[in-house]
Protein backbone atom coordinates (compact mmCIF):
# COMPACT_ATOMS: atom_id res chain seq x y z
CA UNK A 1 0.00 0.00 0.00
CA UNK A 2 1.35 3.40 -1.02
CA UNK A 3 -0.02 6.89 -0.60
CA UNK A 4 0.68 10.48 -1.53
CA UNK A 5 -0.88 13.81 -0.64
CA UNK A 6 -0.19 17.01 -2.51
CA UNK A 7 -1.40 20.54 -1.80
CA UNK A 8 -1.19 23.41 -4.23
CA UNK A 9 -2.79 26.75 -4.99
CA UNK A 10 -5.84 27.08 -7.22
CA UNK A 11 -3.90 28.54 -10.14
CA UNK A 12 -4.65 27.17 -13.59
CA UNK A 13 -0.97 26.58 -14.34
CA UNK A 14 -1.00 24.01 -11.54
CA UNK A 15 -3.37 21.83 -13.54
CA UNK A 16 -0.43 20.52 -15.57
CA UNK A 17 1.59 20.01 -12.39
CA UNK A 18 -1.24 18.00 -10.82
CA UNK A 19 -1.47 15.82 -13.94
CA UNK A 20 2.25 15.19 -14.04
CA UNK A 21 2.34 14.34 -10.32
CA UNK A 22 -0.56 11.93 -10.60
CA UNK A 23 1.10 10.24 -13.55
CA UNK A 24 4.42 9.98 -11.73
CA UNK A 25 2.79 8.36 -8.73
CA UNK A 26 0.61 6.03 -10.80
CA UNK A 27 3.70 5.03 -12.79
CA UNK A 28 4.89 3.11 -9.75
CA UNK A 29 2.21 0.56 -10.64
CA UNK A 30 3.48 0.18 -14.17
CA UNK A 31 0.14 1.01 -15.79
CA UNK A 32 -0.52 0.93 -19.52
CA UNK A 33 -0.16 4.14 -21.51
CA UNK A 34 -3.93 4.27 -21.81
CA UNK A 35 -4.48 3.88 -18.06
CA UNK A 36 -1.97 6.62 -17.38
CA UNK A 37 -3.67 8.99 -19.81
CA UNK A 38 -7.04 8.23 -18.26
CA UNK A 39 -5.71 8.98 -14.79
CA UNK A 40 -4.13 12.26 -15.93
CA UNK A 41 -7.33 13.31 -17.65
CA UNK A 42 -9.53 12.50 -14.66
CA UNK A 43 -7.19 14.45 -12.36
CA UNK A 44 -7.10 17.34 -14.84
CA UNK A 45 -10.88 17.57 -14.85
CA UNK A 46 -11.19 17.43 -11.07
CA UNK A 47 -8.48 20.02 -10.49
CA UNK A 48 -9.89 22.30 -13.20
CA UNK A 49 -13.28 22.12 -11.51
CA UNK A 50 -11.72 23.23 -8.24
CA UNK A 51 -9.93 26.13 -9.96
CA UNK A 52 -12.90 27.28 -12.02
CA UNK A 53 -15.88 26.50 -9.83
CA UNK A 54 -14.84 25.90 -6.23
CA UNK A 55 -12.67 28.98 -6.05
CA UNK A 56 -14.24 30.83 -8.98
CA UNK A 57 -10.90 32.04 -10.26
CA UNK A 58 -9.49 32.98 -6.86
CA UNK A 59 -5.86 31.90 -7.01
CA UNK A 60 -5.20 31.59 -3.30
CA UNK A 61 -7.44 28.61 -2.67
CA UNK A 62 -5.89 25.30 -1.67
CA UNK A 63 -6.48 22.12 -3.66
CA UNK A 64 -5.46 18.75 -2.26
CA UNK A 65 -4.70 15.76 -4.47
CA UNK A 66 -4.47 12.45 -2.67
CA UNK A 67 -3.72 9.09 -4.20
CA UNK A 68 -3.70 5.69 -2.57
CA UNK A 69 -2.54 2.52 -4.20
CA UNK A 70 -3.48 -0.88 -2.87
CA UNK A 71 -1.65 -4.16 -3.44
CA UNK A 72 -4.44 -5.43 -5.67
CA UNK A 73 -3.69 -2.52 -8.06
CA UNK A 74 -6.70 -0.55 -6.95
CA UNK A 75 -6.03 3.16 -7.25
CA UNK A 76 -8.02 5.69 -5.23
CA UNK A 77 -7.72 9.32 -6.33
CA UNK A 78 -9.29 12.20 -4.47
CA UNK A 79 -9.31 15.92 -5.18
CA UNK A 80 -10.50 18.15 -2.41
CA UNK A 81 -11.09 21.86 -2.00
CA UNK A 82 -12.55 24.20 0.60
CA UNK A 83 -14.34 26.31 -1.95
CA UNK A 84 -17.97 27.25 -2.45
CA UNK A 85 -19.37 23.72 -2.67
CA UNK A 86 -22.05 22.30 -4.94
CA UNK A 87 -25.73 22.95 -4.31
CA UNK A 88 -27.20 20.23 -6.51
CA UNK A 89 -24.76 17.37 -7.07
CA UNK A 90 -26.90 15.22 -9.43
CA UNK A 91 -27.46 18.27 -11.62
CA UNK A 92 -23.74 19.09 -11.64
CA UNK A 93 -23.02 15.53 -12.73
CA UNK A 94 -25.40 15.72 -15.69
CA UNK A 95 -23.53 15.65 -19.01
CA UNK A 96 -23.37 19.07 -20.63
CA UNK A 97 -24.63 20.89 -17.53
CA UNK A 98 -22.45 23.89 -16.70
CA UNK A 99 -22.76 27.15 -14.83
CA UNK A 100 -19.92 28.70 -16.85
CA UNK A 101 -21.16 28.60 -20.42
CA UNK A 102 -19.82 32.10 -21.02
CA UNK A 103 -16.36 30.79 -20.19
CA UNK A 104 -16.88 28.11 -22.82
CA UNK A 105 -17.03 25.25 -20.39
CA UNK A 106 -18.46 22.15 -22.03
CA UNK A 107 -20.14 20.71 -18.93
CA UNK A 108 -18.39 17.39 -19.58
CA UNK A 109 -15.93 17.35 -16.69
CA UNK A 110 -17.76 14.87 -14.45
CA UNK A 111 -18.75 12.76 -17.45
CA UNK A 112 -15.11 12.42 -18.49
CA UNK A 113 -14.07 11.57 -14.93
CA UNK A 114 -16.77 8.90 -14.74
CA UNK A 115 -15.84 7.44 -18.11
CA UNK A 116 -12.18 7.12 -17.31
CA UNK A 117 -12.49 5.64 -13.83
CA UNK A 118 -14.53 2.79 -12.42
CA UNK A 119 -16.41 4.70 -9.77
CA UNK A 120 -16.75 8.32 -8.75
CA UNK A 121 -18.19 9.84 -5.62
CA UNK A 122 -18.83 13.53 -4.96
CA UNK A 123 -19.26 14.87 -1.45
CA UNK A 124 -20.10 18.53 -1.25
CA UNK A 125 -22.38 21.16 0.25
CA UNK A 126 -22.67 24.92 -0.21
CA UNK A 127 -19.99 26.63 1.87
CA UNK A 128 -18.49 23.29 2.87
CA UNK A 129 -16.09 22.58 0.03
CA UNK A 130 -15.99 19.55 -2.26
CA UNK A 131 -14.28 16.20 -2.28
CA UNK A 132 -14.30 14.08 -5.44
CA UNK A 133 -13.10 10.51 -5.02
CA UNK A 134 -12.44 8.16 -7.91
CA UNK A 135 -11.62 4.49 -7.96
CA UNK A 136 -9.66 2.92 -10.78
CA UNK A 137 -8.78 -0.74 -10.90
CA UNK A 138 -5.66 -1.16 -12.93
CA UNK A 139 -5.25 -4.31 -15.01
CA UNK A 140 -2.80 -7.01 -14.06
CA UNK A 141 0.86 -6.68 -14.94
CA UNK A 142 2.26 -9.10 -17.50
CA UNK A 143 5.13 -11.06 -16.13
CA UNK A 144 7.85 -12.10 -18.56
CA UNK B 1 0.63 25.32 -25.83
CA UNK B 2 2.11 26.29 -29.15
CA UNK B 3 0.01 27.38 -32.10
CA UNK B 4 0.90 28.08 -35.72
CA UNK B 5 -1.42 29.48 -38.34
CA UNK B 6 -1.73 29.13 -42.07
CA UNK B 7 -4.32 31.09 -44.00
CA UNK B 8 -5.43 30.89 -47.61
CA UNK B 9 -8.64 31.89 -49.38
CA UNK B 10 -10.64 32.31 -46.20
CA UNK B 11 -9.44 28.98 -44.85
CA UNK B 12 -7.53 29.18 -41.59
CA UNK B 13 -5.53 26.20 -40.38
CA UNK B 14 -4.46 26.21 -36.73
CA UNK B 15 -1.72 23.74 -35.90
CA UNK B 16 -1.69 23.08 -32.16
CA UNK B 17 1.02 21.38 -30.17
CA UNK B 18 1.32 20.70 -26.48
CA UNK B 19 -1.32 20.20 -23.84
CA UNK B 20 -4.83 21.55 -24.33
CA UNK B 21 -6.31 22.07 -20.87
CA UNK B 22 -8.25 24.82 -19.09
CA UNK B 23 -5.09 26.85 -18.65
CA UNK B 24 -3.98 26.81 -22.29
CA UNK B 25 -7.57 26.99 -23.60
CA UNK B 26 -7.88 30.59 -22.42
CA UNK B 27 -4.81 31.56 -24.46
CA UNK B 28 -5.78 29.57 -27.56
CA UNK B 29 -9.28 30.93 -27.70
CA UNK B 30 -8.18 34.57 -27.96
CA UNK B 31 -5.43 33.94 -30.48
CA UNK B 32 -7.64 31.82 -32.76
CA UNK B 33 -10.52 34.29 -32.64
CA UNK B 34 -8.20 37.14 -33.49
CA UNK B 35 -6.75 35.19 -36.42
CA UNK B 36 -10.22 34.38 -37.74
CA UNK B 37 -10.86 38.11 -37.92
CA UNK B 38 -7.42 39.04 -39.26
CA UNK B 39 -7.57 36.50 -42.08
CA UNK B 40 -11.31 36.88 -42.59
CA UNK B 41 -11.61 33.14 -42.37
CA UNK B 42 -14.85 31.34 -42.99
CA UNK B 43 -13.45 27.86 -42.57
CA UNK B 44 -11.30 26.75 -39.65
CA UNK B 45 -9.20 23.60 -39.64
CA UNK B 46 -7.81 22.46 -36.30
CA UNK B 47 -4.74 20.29 -36.79
CA UNK B 48 -4.34 18.29 -33.59
CA UNK B 49 -1.23 16.39 -34.65
CA UNK B 50 0.91 17.83 -31.89
CA UNK B 51 -1.72 17.73 -29.15
CA UNK B 52 -0.40 15.25 -26.63
CA UNK B 53 -3.03 15.89 -23.98
CA UNK B 54 -6.57 17.18 -23.98
CA UNK B 55 -9.40 17.23 -21.47
CA UNK B 56 -12.91 18.70 -21.68
CA UNK B 57 -11.48 22.21 -21.88
CA UNK B 58 -10.51 21.33 -25.43
CA UNK B 59 -14.13 20.47 -26.16
CA UNK B 60 -15.08 23.97 -25.05
CA UNK B 61 -12.49 25.57 -27.32
CA UNK B 62 -13.64 23.60 -30.36
CA UNK B 63 -17.33 24.23 -29.70
CA UNK B 64 -16.74 27.91 -29.05
CA UNK B 65 -14.97 28.28 -32.36
CA UNK B 66 -17.71 26.26 -34.07
CA UNK B 67 -20.32 28.72 -32.81
CA UNK B 68 -18.25 31.57 -34.17
CA UNK B 69 -17.78 30.00 -37.60
CA UNK B 70 -21.44 29.03 -37.77
CA UNK B 71 -22.35 32.71 -37.39
CA UNK B 72 -20.13 33.40 -40.40
CA UNK B 73 -21.81 30.60 -42.36
CA UNK B 74 -18.62 28.53 -42.22
CA UNK B 75 -17.45 25.25 -40.71
CA UNK B 76 -14.84 23.79 -38.38
CA UNK B 77 -12.75 20.73 -39.15
CA UNK B 78 -10.51 18.62 -36.97
CA UNK B 79 -7.65 16.66 -38.48
CA UNK B 80 -4.85 14.41 -37.24
CA UNK B 81 -6.34 13.61 -33.83
CA UNK B 82 -4.75 10.95 -31.70
CA UNK B 83 -7.04 8.04 -30.88
CA UNK B 84 -7.36 9.33 -27.37
CA UNK B 85 -8.34 12.91 -28.23
CA UNK B 86 -10.74 11.43 -30.77
CA UNK B 87 -12.41 9.45 -28.03
CA UNK B 88 -13.02 12.53 -25.88
CA UNK B 89 -14.42 14.53 -28.79
CA UNK B 90 -16.65 11.62 -29.76
CA UNK B 91 -17.87 11.25 -26.17
CA UNK B 92 -18.99 14.86 -26.09
CA UNK B 93 -20.82 14.56 -29.39
CA UNK B 94 -18.57 17.14 -31.00
CA UNK B 95 -18.45 15.18 -34.25
CA UNK B 96 -22.17 15.51 -34.73
CA UNK B 97 -21.52 19.10 -35.74
CA UNK B 98 -17.79 19.59 -36.25
CA UNK B 99 -16.30 17.69 -39.15
CA UNK B 100 -13.58 15.12 -38.60
CA UNK B 101 -11.31 14.71 -41.58
CA UNK B 102 -8.54 12.22 -42.14
CA UNK B 103 -6.33 14.75 -43.82
CA UNK B 104 -5.88 18.40 -44.69
CA UNK B 105 -6.63 17.43 -48.28
CA UNK B 106 -9.95 15.87 -47.43
CA UNK B 107 -11.01 18.96 -45.48
CA UNK B 108 -9.97 21.27 -48.31
CA UNK B 109 -11.87 19.13 -50.77
CA UNK B 110 -15.04 19.38 -48.72
CA UNK B 111 -14.63 23.14 -48.50
CA UNK B 112 -14.06 23.45 -52.23
CA UNK B 113 -17.21 21.44 -52.96
CA UNK B 114 -19.16 23.65 -50.57
CA UNK B 115 -17.81 26.77 -52.28
CA UNK B 116 -18.74 25.39 -55.70
CA UNK B 117 -22.29 24.78 -54.56
CA UNK B 118 -22.52 28.29 -53.18
CA UNK B 119 -21.29 29.76 -56.44
CA UNK B 120 -23.92 27.84 -58.37
CA UNK B 121 -26.61 28.98 -55.99
CA UNK B 122 -25.56 32.61 -56.18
Amino acid sequence: MNKMKLEFLSRSENEAFARASSAAFAALLDPTVEELTEIKTAVSEAVSNAVIHAYAGLESGVITLEMTVHDDRRLIISVEDSGCGILDIPQAREPLYTTKQDEERSGMGFTVMESFTDRMEVVSAPGKGTRVTMLKQLDGVNEF
Amino acid sequence: MDIKFKAENGILTALLSGELDHHSAAEIRGVVDQSIITFQAKYLIFDFQGVNFMDSAGIGVVMGRYNRMKELGGQVFIIHCSEYVDRILEMAGVYTIVKRSNSQQEALQWIQEKKNVQEVEA
